[in-house]
């Protein structure tokens, strides 16, 4: 009997013990996989606060140029362009027309702005020369610019910006006829050459690139 | 120097001259068609108006070597053209014209106004012709004949 009960205590220490086992064991992977996911979380999150990070730095090269007056004064929120760096209001009394944005019969846009620059009489020109529309103003009725996260907005918005994706953004800053008379703004009536944008058009395009890879994102705020 | 064939009011003009040239000076210089004025010489005026290829344009800063193939119209040929000739009689019929230097001017871009929008609003009259200038301030009268103008345009 005594025999029976020692054999009895035996094998149950003997279970107990493996199960102790077992349970420490358990335990430690449990912990040991909860810390090594805690830690690729945290390597992930670090790795797209990168990508977020340098995709916004890109923004902000972008949005310089889009501000610039070679870019801002043809995306107006009023019912006229404006011309030169100090973006003043377009002489002649030139007006937006429709929607888009090429002027009226007796002031179409390309009755002087033909489709190259005519540098002899210091008149600017591009295929099809007109305003953006209004979905695409980048400036408030007094004539201010927006700031970087309304721009952006406005940029990404498909349902504003003719169903663009971020690839055809791209597309569009590398090779729109428009876009690209910004670094070819040609010379003023006095022979003076027209201010380009901040950045070279290569750079221009590598920013948006890198906004474009790094999701398009935009700043917060208004 | 460069050699540039025309189309002016239908017929093929040859020209040779600075590719720089603004078409008004090839018009009234080497052309003698005189009835296209120069005023400003930087598109504020609006004197200079003419047609290339029906789109009113300011041909004191179009330069001649951009022109191409595209046919130019002038006041010159107004009453050959229907609608021209409506403007043309509108203009006599409510005495629009003062000193008339501005007039050819005044009369291309109306004739595009209306060849585009027949029956103009008040604000497309004033919008369309807002780059058309009259020291003489004949704006009243030339409003009044770009509606008689309208009402006999079908």
């Amino acid at each position: 009997m005594l025999s029976n009960s020692r054999f009895f205590i035996r094998i149950l220490l003997i279970v107990l013990s493996f199960t102790a086992a077992w349970i420490v064991l358990t335990a430690s992977a449990a912990i040991e996989g909860r810390d090594r996911k805690k830690l690729n979380t945290d390597a992930n999150r670090g790795e797209e606060s990168a990508t977020f990070a340098e995709g916004l730095a890109a923004w902000e090269q972008v949005y310089s140029v889009l501000i610039s007056p070679r870019c801002i004064n043809c995306h107006t929120a009023t019912n006229y362009p404006q011309q030169g760096d100090d973006r003043h209001r377009h002489f002649a009394n030139v007006v937006r027309g429709g929607p888009d944005g090429q002027g009226v019969p007796g002031l179409h846009c390309v009755g002087c702005h033909q489709e190259v620059n005519a540098d002899s009489t210091g008149v600017p020109g591009g295929l099809n020369w007109h305003l953006a529309p209004l979905s695409m103003r980048w400036q408030d009725t007094n004539d201010r610019p927006l700031s970087s996260a309304a721009v952006c907005r406005a940029v990404t918005d498909r349902s504003r910006n003719e169903n663009m994706d971020g690839p055809a953004l791209l597309k569009h800053h590398e090779e729109a006829v428009l876009v690209l008379w910004a670094w070819n703004p040609g010379r003023r009536p006095d022979g003076t050459m027209r201010t380009v944008p901040p950045l070279g058009h290569a750079e221009f395009v590598n920013a948006t690139r890198a906004w474009v890879e790094a999701g398009t994102p935009c700043p917060r705020g208004r | 120097m460069a050699t540039y064939q025309l189309d002016v009011n239908g017929q093929s003009k040859k020209v040779d001259v600075d590719p720089g040239t603004p078409l008004l000076w090839v018009l009234r210089e080497e052309l003698k068609m005189t009835g296209t004025k120069y005023g400003c010489g930087i598109s504020a005026c609006g004197a200079c108006t003419v047609h290339v290829d029906g789109i009113a344009t300011r041909s004191c800063v179009v330069p001649v070597s951009l022109i191409g193939n595209r046919k130019i119209t002038t006041i010159e040929a107004i009453a050959q053209d229907p609608v021209g000739r409506v403007v043309q009689n509108a203009w006599v019929e409510k005495d629009v014209v003062q000193c008339g230097y501005c007039q050819s001017g005044q009369i291309m871009s109306a004739l595009a106004l209306l060849k585009a929008t027949p029956k103009p609003t008040d604000q497309n009259i004033e919008e369309s012709m807002g780059g058309n200038l009259c020291r003489c301030a004949t704006y009243v009268r030339i409003r009044e004949a770009i509606k008689s103008a309208s009402q006999q345009i079908r």
